[in-house]
């Protein structure tokens, strides 16, 4: 453990832990915009720069560890000088559009914007101006609202391995985007989606559809895999318009494609809401107590007449490694067969 | 008929471009059309060499008969007849073709240590290295020396980086060394991406071996078996020397397992830079190496920890590379001798701008500016005035004639606001305008930022714009401290060393020529009279004489006048290119 001084407070904290960590875990606020805790140090905003006793200048506290009797101070003169500076020069090369922007009331930059104050803009000059649309079915990219925080190309790398999208061109022209400008073509597990902190990365079925402050929170689990992600389902005028999933669940917030963008199907016409049985040819809504009760005296009838052999179960991989189970064990001890299977092997 | 010809011709990339393989040529032919071998001498041999630094005279020619050596300089293939005949048969050196004084001049104050055999070995040519002392102090090394005490001796030599930051070498290689694991490197940064800097490309064009030797060396110091040299692809002549090298060297074992019976492995791999001047950090380069994009990272980790392939990890300057076989050889305390107290031994620069002999020297430590401008740059041009001395390239700052005077060493340079850096040094007289200056160097930087990290991703495009306003005559009160908070929090702000030393050639040229910005915001004139915006041409009625040779020549058609009457520029259509200014021989054409 090393104990180290930010802003006067003691804190302990194991080895390896960075300094922003550290102030974090005392409750102590440094302004971020590219460091995520799941993602390796990349300390590219520079937002986070505080003061090190002994060091001849700031450093970012997102990269920097903490080591015993370390003594820090998180603002002073100069470090909100710089934080101002480095949120001015990003408003000033942005549309500054939050009027009409999905992520306006959730956006990171537009909060900075607001703590700092900043009405008015010191510089001004050229702003970077793309028009070409991406024509991939899931992510609106608008990369003049990136702020080339890096967490997508990091979290397509690092997390998903699949490294579909890297910085291209240099300094002022540095923008995100697929191998030579391409539409976006890749797993579309939208990780990038939901680790970037402004409006350049937007989940197309969510667009126009309701910003933060309107909707409806609802945690749940996702039902496609017996993984069992934590979900939150993002509900405005009883419709699911986006899923998210926090960093504290057991899925640590990442999702897969079905998970975060199929979730259209909820709204769906065409959707089962109760069990159909089938009668005279047709299919007809029944209750569940009905369909159980219709499915146990079948079983139990067809049991008796052709012996336990003649009936074979087959299971779904939505469904959990407990239910999975019990399903096997229905099917051997209740039914008395070991004609069982899963979709998994076909 | 025992006489012994040596002829050494100038093959540096400035050789090169002014005809050297067509001179060798010519002497090869005319020597073997001689019949020299009956007529002179069997042992008569012409040599490739390096660059010696003064580019400018090229073809540079050494004819050495029984060791003395006669120069020419300018030479033409058409010129080696005469040569051949009057000097090497006749005996009678051809006088208006050699060097003169000023070369003398050029090369008094200078001391060679980096450069001592460059223009004097042929860099394709292993054993003319060996020669000229050559793996000798490989040799030594691990004859009689332990790696601690390689590190000691290069320690107590004093030898700082010569790749920019001046970090003590010694210091460098022994945390690598410290740092416990079984797979090291070494890698030598041959990037060399400031604009006007050709130091590095020289050494290795001229003398490649003495950078192999100085890596074995190093590798055996910290414990490496594999080493890179990370050199730019638009060094096409360098890179294939340094291939030649590499495999001569391997050859002759100096290279590949167990090296002279040592038991000691190393060899070298070549990585090409594709020319991004923020490969030169040390970060980008090895995320450059590993296949990635070449952005640096924040440190720590240092190399020297977690370095290439996340291993210990020492990366040097070709330089600093190059100096450790003579330290090695020659000792500590010889190499110390030179220099100042903290800042030890000699320094390549690219001595460029408005001096009269603009090339490629080394200096000791400490010597002072004047001396390299007066006395080996030969004074400035046209006889003009001194104004400024641009050090360390985009990365430096401008150290304004008053200062003529001080030491060149790390330190004091740094106090003035600037840095040795990689050994640029643009010499400016009267006629430079020192914003464009700054503004030069900012268009550099603003372009080769990776644009990681937004200070100087977006500051350095907005000092740029700033400048370029001042210049054009929009600059607006304020501009200058705008131009000074944005530059500091730019430096402060910034990942790496590319934006924290981005904004000092403005915060330099503010500091000692503030009064020239001022001129540009408040009066729109450019007191150089450099900037085109801020140029009006008029013309002085009394002197002209209506000889119509301005509205001639003027492209835009600007000028109007009838013959023998005093002719008038019209300004709405004057495109400021000076044409007039330089064509009229009354001097009746005003620049202001
Ligand atoms: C933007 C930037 C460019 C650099 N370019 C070079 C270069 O071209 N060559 C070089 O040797 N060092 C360069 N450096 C310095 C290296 O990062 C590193 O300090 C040096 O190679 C270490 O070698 P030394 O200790 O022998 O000087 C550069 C640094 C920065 C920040
Ligand atoms: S990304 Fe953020 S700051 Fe930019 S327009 Fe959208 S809400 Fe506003
Ligand atoms: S959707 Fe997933 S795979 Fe595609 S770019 Fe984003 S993170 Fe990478
Ligand atoms: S698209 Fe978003 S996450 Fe990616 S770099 Fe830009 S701002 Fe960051
Ligand atoms: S200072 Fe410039 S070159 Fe260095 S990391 Fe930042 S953007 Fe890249
Ligand atoms: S959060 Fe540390 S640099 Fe961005
Ligand atoms: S290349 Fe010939 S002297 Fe430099």
């Amino acid at each position: 453990m090393n104990t180290l001084m930010i802003d006067g407070k003691y804190i302990e904290v194991p080895e390896g832990t960075t300094i922003l960590e550290a102030a974090r875990r005392a409750g102590i606020y440094i302004p971020t915009l590219c460091d995520d805790p799941r993602l390796e140090p990349y300390g590219a905003c520079r937002l986070c720069l505080v003061q090190v006793k002994g060091m001849p200048r700031p450093v970012t506290s997102c990269t920097t560890p903490a080591t015993d009797g370390m003594e820090v101070q998180t603002s002073n003169e100069q470090i909100e000088r710089i934080r101002k500076t480095i949120v001015e020069l990003l408003l000033s090369d942005h549309p500054n559009d939050c009027m009409v922007c999905e992520k306006a009331g959730d956006c990171t930059l537009q909060e900075l914007a607001y703590f700092y104050n900043l009405r008015e803009n010191r510089f001004w000059g050229e702003r970077r101006q793309y028009t070409r649309k991406d024509a991939n079915p899931f992510i609106e990219r608008d990369m003049e609202k990136c702020v080339l925080c890096g967490k997508c190309v990091r979290v397509c790398e690092e997390v998903q391995g699949v490294a579909a999208i890297d910085i291209a061109y240099r300094g002022f022209q540095a923008k995100v985007c697929p191998p030579f400008e391409r539409d976006l073509d890749c797993e579309f597990c939208g990780q990038c989606v939901s680790v970037c902190p402004t409006g350049a990365l937007i989940g197309k079925q969510s667009l126009g559809k309701g910003r933060q402050k309107d909707i409806k929170r609802v945690d749940t689990v996702c039902p496609y895999c017996g993984c069992g992600c934590n979900i939150t389902l993002h509900v405005s005028r009883n419709e699911v318009i986006r899923v998210t999933s926090e960093p504290d669940t057991l899925n640590e917030g990442w999702l897969c494609v079905k998970g975060r963008f199929g979730f259209r199907f909820v709204n769906s016409p065409d959707r089962l809401k109760t069990p159909l049985i089938r009668r005279n040819g047709r299919f007809e809504e029944a209750t569940w107590t009905e369909a159980l009760g219709y499915i146990a005296s079948n079983l139990k009838r067809i049991k008796k007449q052709y012996g336990a052999d003649a009936i074979a179960g087959l299971s779904s991989a939505r469904c959990t490694n407990e239910e999975n189970y019990l399903f096997q064990k229905f099917m051997r001890a209740v039914i008395g067969t070991n004609n069982v299977d899963h979709c998994a092997r076909y | 008929m025992g006489r012994e010809v040596e002829i050494k011709i100038c093959m540096g990339t400035g050789g090169l471009a002014a005809g050297g393989r067509a001179v060798m040529n010519a002497f090869a032919e005319g020597l073997k059309a001689e019949g020299i071998d009956a007529k002179v001498s069997e042992n008569c041999s012409i040599h490739q060499v390096g660059c010696r630094g003064f580019c400018a005279r090229d073809v540079l020619v050494d004819v050495i008969i029984d060791g003395k050596r006669t120069t020419y300089q300018y030479i033409k293939p058409e010129m080696v007849e005469q040569i051949i005949k009057n000097h090497i048969i006749g005996g009678e050196v051809v006088q208006d073709w050699t060097v003169k004084e000023d070369y003398q001049a050029f090369h008094d104050k200078q001391v060679k240590v980096v450069l001592a055999d460059c223009g004097e070995v042929d860099p394709e040519d292993i054993d003319s290295y060996i020669s000229r002392r050559g793996y000798e102090a490989l040799q030594k090394v691990f004859r009689e020396m332990t790696p601690e005490k390689v590190i000691n001796t290069i320690e107590a030599s004093g030898l700082r980086g010569r790749g920019g930051a001046g970090f003590p070498t010694g210091v460098k290689w022994d945390f690598a060394r410290r740092n416990p694991g079984d797979v090291k490197y070494i890698i030598c940064n041959a990037d060399e991406g400031d604009p006007g800097a050709f130091m590095d490309r020289s050494v290795i064009e001229g003398n490649p071996h003495s950078v192999i030797e100085g890596m074995i060396i190093g590798a055996y110091a910290i414990g490496a078996h594999h080493g890179y040299v990370y050199i730019r692809a638009e060094y096409p002549l360098a890179v294939e020397r340094l291939k030649i090298a590499l495999e001569q060297a391997r050859q002759r074992g100096f290279l590949g397992r167990d090296i002279l019976g040592s038991g000691f492995d190393f060899d070298i791999k070549i990585k090409l830079g594709a020319g991004a001047f923020v490969c030169g950090e040390e970060t980008a380069l090895i995320a450059s190496i590993e296949g990635k994009r070449g952005m640096p990272r924040p440190k720590p980790p240092f190399p020297a920890q977690k370095g290439l392939w996340g291993k210990p990890t020492v990366i040097n300057n070709v330089e600093t590379l190059a100096n450790v076989p003579a330290i090695i050889r020659n000792g500590a305390l010889w190499f110390a001798k030179f220099g100042t107290e903290k800042s030890k031994g000699t320094k390549v620069f690219a001595l460029t701008g408005k001096v009269n002999n603009t090339g490629l020297i080394e200096v000791p430590m400490g010597i002072s500016l004047r001396e390299i401008i007066y006395d080996i740059g030969g004074g400035i041009e046209g006889g003009r005035k001194l104004k400024a001395v641009q050090t360390g390239g985009p990365s430096g700052g401008c150290i304004p004639a008053e200062y003529i005077d001080i030491s060149v060493d790390y330190e004091s340079l740094a106090r003035m606001g600037s840095i040795v850096g990689s050994g640029g040094m643009v010499v400016m007289d009267e006629t430079d305008c020192m914003v464009n200056i700054a503004k030069y160097f900012l268009e550099f930087t603003q372009a080769e930022s990776c644009g990681k990290c937004v200070p100087c991703r977006i500051g350095t495009k907005r000092l740029l714009e700033i400048l370029s306003r001042i210049t054009d005559g929009r600059g607006r009160p304020g501009d200058i401290d705008l131009l000074v908070t944005l530059s500091e929090d730019v430096k402060a702000g910034s990942l790496c060393g590319l934006g924290q030393t981005a904004p000092n050639p403005v915060l330099s040229t503010i500091k000692y020529f503030r009064d020239e910005y001022e001129a540009h915001i408040h009066e729109k004139r450019c007191p150089a009279g450099v900037c085109k915006n801020l140029l009006t041409y008029t013309i002085i009625e009394e002197f002209c004489k209506g000889c119509t040779m301005c509205a001639r020549v003027c492209p835009a058609g600007a000028i109007v006048g009838e013959k023998k009457q005093p002719h008038h520029i019209v300004q709405e259509i004057c495109i400021k290119c000076g044409a007039c200014f330089e064509t009229c021989k009354f001097k009746a054409i005003k620049k202001g």
